[in-house]
């Protein structure tokens, strides 16, 4: 027998089930008074630079009915494209911007609903520069290990095109479930976990 | 647990790949939820950018006094939860075996008696009005964390027709980059409903199933008061390549 490399095996993942919202928004979910607030609500003040924009839309299943129980994170550089807080070695991000989100989707509808800032761009490992993209982390009941995405910006067409992993996918007509649809400064993501319009979800 | 000297990996490298036939795949049917809930596409793998590698931290000040003590933490003043005292102990650790200190773990569960606080919860077992259901901690220097709660109760569930969850708690945890991002459950061991959950049996090896069984640990057991129970969360681990070096043909 070879030396053992000694590495541990990742926790396996589970579902986040249907109560995801007991432990993540209490309060959304109307269990008041153990925490002040539900993390990730507000991800913008006053004092944060850039272009404020609203992300919504909703998750479908595949048969074509939104998800009511699911849960989205967000995670995206500020407006000069450097993330928050340390673990970006940069450092210099916004002080006034927390770069991360979640949000349940509504009860009836479906639809989930972030106030945040457009991202500015983010270094690939090789040094050139991604397109401005906000990664997304979905869960829910049926859901067994979280799912992520991207959402990209319909008017970045040109930075789109010369996105490092976007310009490599194979199935360049799948490129267009990742960018979202803009009106005004609302940005609508719809996300597909299956059919004709599934969804791009990556290996991370 | 050991450091691996040469080996330990800088903070900003890239993470080791999941293990995909170690986690539950998307598509496991009987458990029915997924069937529609599972892309059907392959997943495009890519190596991790600076969007993967960094992620969002919580400070220790966000924590209050009674975050992690379920058993008060939504009672009436003087009041308490009913059921199996329990305190649920372990450390976050990494595929290296490294402490991941100051990152939010959140849990999450039913009541002594198997019933969620949610509106959407339509067991007949009753509500425990001491019991919310949720905590948090931040992890230690070392990695640890731990809370106090009453053990919870199992219960049925729409799947077939008499199906039912083994006694467990959720978890959801952060480490250092977004890619670690993860959610799973915790399960007691010696639980003879562990082996017919068709939520448990979405994992097929089983050593991995094994990872979520907590042992009782009597070893941090406090006497006449609550019994222990130990829970290691591991997390993906960071290659020892630093992520400024790496090279990618395209
Ligand atoms: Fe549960």
């Amino acid at each position: 027998m070879p030396q053992p490399l000694n590495l541990l095996k990742e926790t396996p993942s589970q579902t986040a089930g249907p109560y995801v919202h007991i432990g993540l928004t209490p309060n959304f979910c109307d269990i008041t008074g153990v925490y002040p607030e539900d993390l990730g609500t507000v991800m913008v003040g006053e004092a944060t630079k850039g272009e404020r924009i609203t992300v919504t839309g909703r998750i479908f299943d595949g048969t074509g009915t939104p998800l009511r129980d699911g849960l989205i994170e967000i995670w995206q550089a500020d407006a000069s494209g450097r993330y928050p807080g340390p673990t970006d070695p940069r450092g210099g991000a916004d002080p006034h911007f927390t770069g991360w989100g979640r949000c349940p989707a509504d009860g009836e509808t479906g639809v989930y609903r972030f106030e945040t800032i457009k991202p500015g761009r983010v270094p690939w490992p090789d040094g050139r520069m991604q397109a401005p993209h906000i990664s997304f982390w979905i869960v829910a009941r049926g859901i067994n290990l979280g799912l992520n995405t991207r959402l990209y910006f319909p008017e970045e067409s040109a930075a789109n095109a010369e996105d490092p992993l976007l310009k490599r996918l194979e199935h360049q007509a799948r490129v267009p479930t990742l960018v979202g649809k803009r009106e005004g400064q609302t940005i609508t993501f719809d996300i597909h976990l299956q059919g004709p319009q599934e969804t791009i979800f990556f290996d991370i | 647990m050991t450091e691996f000297g040469i080996n330990t990996p800088p903070e900003t490298g890239a993470f080791l790949p999941r293990d995909r036939n170690w986690h539950p795949p998307a598509f496991t049917p009987t458990y029915k939820t997924s069937v529609v809930r599972a892309p059907q596409k392959a997943l495009i793998s890519f190596d991790n950018s600076l969007s993967e590698v960094t992620g969002p931290r919580f400070g220790h000040n966000l924590i209050g006094p009674n975050d992690n003590d379920l058993i008060i933490n939504f009672a009436r003043p003087g009041e308490m939860a009913i059921g199996q005292r329990i305190i649920v102990h372990g450390r976050v650790l990494d595929e290296r075996g490294r402490p991941v200190p100051g990152v939010l773990v959140e849990y999450w569960q039913a009541n002594a008696g198997g019933r969620y606080r949610h509106k959407k919860e339509g067991y007949q077992a009753a509500l425990d009005p001491n019991f919310g259901g949720c905590g948090r901690s931040i992890t230690a220097e070392d990695g640890s964390y731990w809370f106090r709660t009453v053990k919870p109760g199992a219960y049925p569930w729409p799947n077939g027709v008499n199906d039912w969850r083994p006694a467990h708690i959720h978890f959801s945890v952060f480490g250092s980059g977004f890619a670690q991002r993860l959610i799973t459950q915790m399960y007691f061991e010696g639980d003879p409903m562990l082996k017919l959950c068709p939520i448990v049996n979405t994992i097929a090896d089983p050593a991995a199933i094994e990872a979520l069984v907590a042992p009782l640990d009597m070893s941090n057991t406090v006497p006449m008061d609550a019994r222990a129970y130990k829970f290691d969360i591991i997390l993906r681990g960071r290659r020892s390549t630093p992520f400024e070096n790496r090279r990618e043909g395209n």
